[in-house]
């Protein structure tokens, strides 16, 4: 195999440009540092009017914006998905995950849902409170300050509530509720469910002259092209450049090793060259991971070596383990008081106004650990499948159901903008038996050996999706309204979306003091190898209910400054 | 595909009439550009090239096609904000049964046995029928709680044609100005309308109201005291 090798040698390459490697490039860049950045997918900017979906008609899509070729449908800007062509992935029989991966300059920072909540004193020491998995080795203590950061850099609406395990922040001012979330919020206090405005890093106020303010699309998911929302490659990795960062940006690189020397330290990583399938080795001081959890995981246990014959960093065979992702469950209900109403521009933001966080405790409860809701509704622009089943609402008033006609017309009319539905977020419990591995037999199309997962919920998994829906069902009540469809019984694991679903997968490389128990140390370095870090969800020894961006972004931020005061150092 | 080159496969005229629906005239390279290229929504040249490679092609016959667009007339008649030509209804129809294919048969065998039934009830194809007959032949497969167990699979197909009709008009832009949609553009959003609230019933909790934007402050840039309390 030919490779063709740089003469250049960075000072730090970061592998992945989504949350973690955007704020890497960032932070070692406007350090002085030499950067590489290897992305696998497309370079991709909302402002780029080739790419760009926001503000886009459903019929400007032969598809009406269909979700067949997009996993979230066609105006959605994430390139990549659960399935991608010449990228397989195997699960263990019996066993399954669903691994979604994006492949574009930003990652999945482009269309995520911009929840962005820190997590709290107890989400660091679950362990200690209920004696299940593990705790962090830091605390909220050591990661406060560089939330405070994240928050003023990025910026992030919310309100401050004084609530122990939802810690405040520095926020903007959050944007009032929907019709439907008023609803929402009385029948969800009169079950006793907390209700708070929500947290999501979009700029509902002005933060700095680079990035403009919301102007409520409600396409958040698409990617704004005025920068209004959080994208790794808008708020992080173009403002770098500007500010004269020296970065080298590849992309359509997909890394397939880090190469070290005969002492097992990292020289650099190879990869190849999708476009023209050409091998080529970068050459740094200092390697960042920041492909995702499972993509670093595969990448470190394919840089098999004599000092690292398991992979790199990999002696204490943990890498891939402890792998989990956030519960899920999802409800809807259909609220009569919300018939016939009358339409106005209720787009807002581009997610919920309003939400629940957890709000119980778990030692009056049959399982651990919490969740979060999130709800959603509204007068929403239609998209490909908006009409199906026009009237099946009429059964809840005797009359018939289907037909055709004008008064198809009316019914839709009637029943536009009166769903509520919920989806609750939880958190799930990090085990050494779920894990991802390398396939001993597969490879990829660049001949790659892929990954293999093996992942099974346990009953505190089910147990919690079942609290779930016992609670929307009286939410939905509480709102006069009727839920739909069944109430998921055990033989579907009460409604629990399958492991990979929520997209929330971390815990790969978990973090430890202990090198023999865990990946990286405090710092997110290999314990193994002084000159590698991983700064994705990999590190994250228990995710909580909360969405791991903001915890991503903030430890990233922590790590790089360990990183530039090590060059300081003269350490690298 | 790109569109260079799917336009001199056009010209080569090895493609069945993809742009018949659209009555673009062929001979024309322009037009036939311009009719391929109407659809620009931000797609990597991956998903250009696909998209081409359906919109070249034509799956139902002319016949069909005539008889998609009648079926979905009598599903939503017009008013005098849109009807499913203009929002283009049928275009939908061809190209979703090409790009998922399992639309394909249901849809192809349903238009049959329609006409199957026009012929065996009435001794013509569906299409030559007074629109009362063609009504009698839609009864009993318009009402999916009320179909006779031959018929479920017209039923289904029917309710196939339904859902694909009137996804297709609400994704137009008349079928979106005839739902009042009011949103997909910047605005700045100031809360539910007062009168609207008042007829729900509902209000904005006055020990919430600091807790929200005001909008006439939202280009002052923020600043924060060291406890988080936004000054600005």
């Amino acid at each position: 195999m030919e490779i063709i090798s740089s003469k250049k040698v960075y000072d730090v390459i970061i592998v992945g440009s989504g949350a973690g490697g955007g704020m890497a490039t960032k932070v070692l860049s406007e350090a002085g540092l030499k950067v590489a950045v290897v992305e696998a997918g497309d370079h991709f900017d909302p402002a780029n009017p080739e790419q760009q979906t926001q503000l886009k008609w459903p019929y400007e899509s032969p598809r009406r914006g269909s979700s067949i070729h997009r996993a979230f449908g066609d105006f959605d800007a994430l390139y990549g998905g659960w399935d991608i062509e010449g990228e397989p992935y195997t699960n263990v029989e019996g066993t399954q995950f669903d691994w979604f991966r994006a492949r574009m300059l930003g990652g999945r920072t482009n269309h995520w849902g911009r929840i962005s909540l820190r997590f709290g004193p107890l989400d660091f020491k679950s362990k200690s409170r209920d004696g299940i998995g593990e705790d962090w080795p830091i605390g909220y203590e050591d990661v406060k300050p560089y939330y405070d950061k994240v928050d003023k850099l990025i910026g992030i609406f919310g309100s401050k509530e004084g609530i122990y395990n939802e810690p405040d922040g520095f926020f903007l001012p959050a944007p009032k509720p929907r019709l439907h979330e008023l609803y929402y919020k009385k029948g969800a206090e009169m079950a006793g469910v907390k209700v708070m405005p929500s947290r999501l890093s979009i700029v509902t106020k002005r933060i700095n002259d680079e990035r403009g303010v919301c102007f409520y699309c409600n396409q958040c998911n698409r990617s704004c092209q005025v920068y209004a929302d959080f994208s790794a490659g808008s708020c992080l990795i173009f403002p770098a450049q500007k500010n004269g960062g020296q970065i080298d940006l590849y992309t359509g690189a997909m890394v397939r090793e880090v190469m070290t020397d005969g002492n097992g330290r990292a020289t650099g990583v190879s990869y190849i060259d999708k476009a023209s399938g050409k091998d080529y080795e970068l050459k740094g001081k200092v390697v960042v991971l920041a492909a995702s959890a499972c993509s670093s995981a595969r990448i470190l246990l394919n840089s098999k070596s004599a000092v690292h014959p398991e992979g790199l960093g990999n002696s204490s065979g943990l890498i891939g383990k402890y792998l989990h992702d956030s519960t899920g469950a999802d409800r809807m209900g259909f609220v009569p008081a919300l018939m016939d109403r009358e339409i106005y521009n209720e787009d807002g933001v581009g997610g919920m106004h309003l939400y629940s966080p957890w709000w119980l405790d778990n030692k009056n409860l049959d399982f651990a650990r919490g969740y979060h809701i999130e709800v959603w509704g509204g007068l929403g622009m239609p998209s490909y499948g908006f009409g199906f089943n026009p009237n099946d609402l009429n059964r809840f008033f005797g009359e018939r159901v289907g037909g055709y006609g004008d008064h198809l017309r009316k019914d839709i009319r009637k029943y536009y903008g009166s769903m509520v539905g919920m989806s609750g977020r939880g958190e799930s419990i990090a085990r050494k038996e779920n894990y991802c591995e390398i396939d001993p037999e597969k490879v990829d199309q660049w001949g790659i050996p892929v990954l293999r997962f093996h992942y099974k919920w346990s009953d505190e998994e089910r147990k919690q999706a079942r609290h779930m829906h016992d609670t929307f069902e009286e939410i939905i009540v509480n709102m006069g309204g009727i839920p739909l469809g069944d109430k998921p019984g055990k033989e579907s694991d009460y409604g629990l979306h399958k492991p990979g679903r929520i997209i929330h997968e971390v815990g790969t490389t978990r973090m430890g003091s202990d090198p023999k128990q865990s990946v990286v140390n405090e710092f997110e370095r290999l314990h193994d190898v002084d000159n590698v870090f991983v700064v994705d969800a990999g590190p994250f020894v228990s995710q909580a209910d909360k969405n791991p961006t903001w915890t991503i972004l903030a430890l990233s931020w922590r790590t790089s400054d360990y990183i530039v005061d090590q060059f300081k150092q003269q350490n690298f | 595909m790109n569109r260079r080159e799917s336009l001199k496969y056009l010209a080569a005229g090895s493609i069945a009439s993809g742009l018949l629906l659209s009555g673009c005239d062929w001979s024309n390279p322009e037009e036939v550009e311009k009719s391929l290229w109407k659809y620009k929504y931000g797609r990597t040249a991956d998903e250009i090239a696909h998209d081409n490679s359906l919109l070249v092609q034509q799956f139902f016959t002319p016949v069909e096609l005539a008889l998609i667009t009648r079926l979905a007339h009598l599903i939503l008649p017009p008013n005098e904000i849109g009807d499913i030509e203009k929002a283009e209804v049928p275009e939908l129809i061809e190209f979703m049964a090409k790009d998922y294919l399992p639309f394909q048969e249901p849809l192809r065998k349903g238009l049959a046995t329609l006409n199957q039934r026009a012929t065996e009830g009435f001794g013509s194809d569906f299409l030559s029928l007074e629109e009362p007959k063609q009504h009698e032949l839609l009864e009993p497969i318009a009402y999916p709680n009320e179909v006779s167990e031959e018929l479920k699979e017209q039923a289904s197909f029917f309710n196939l044609m339904r859902n694909l009709t009137l996804t297709g008009y609400y994704t137009s832009e008349v079928g979106i100005k005839d739902l009042g949609y009011q949103g997909n553009q910047p605005n700045v959003w100031n809360g539910v309308p007062d009168h609207v609230l008042q007829k729900h019933g509902m209000d904005y909790d006055e020990s919430w109201m600091p807790k929200f934007l005001d909008v006439s402050r939202r280009n002052d840039k923020a600043e924060w005291d060291e406890n988080g309390n936004l000054l600005t």
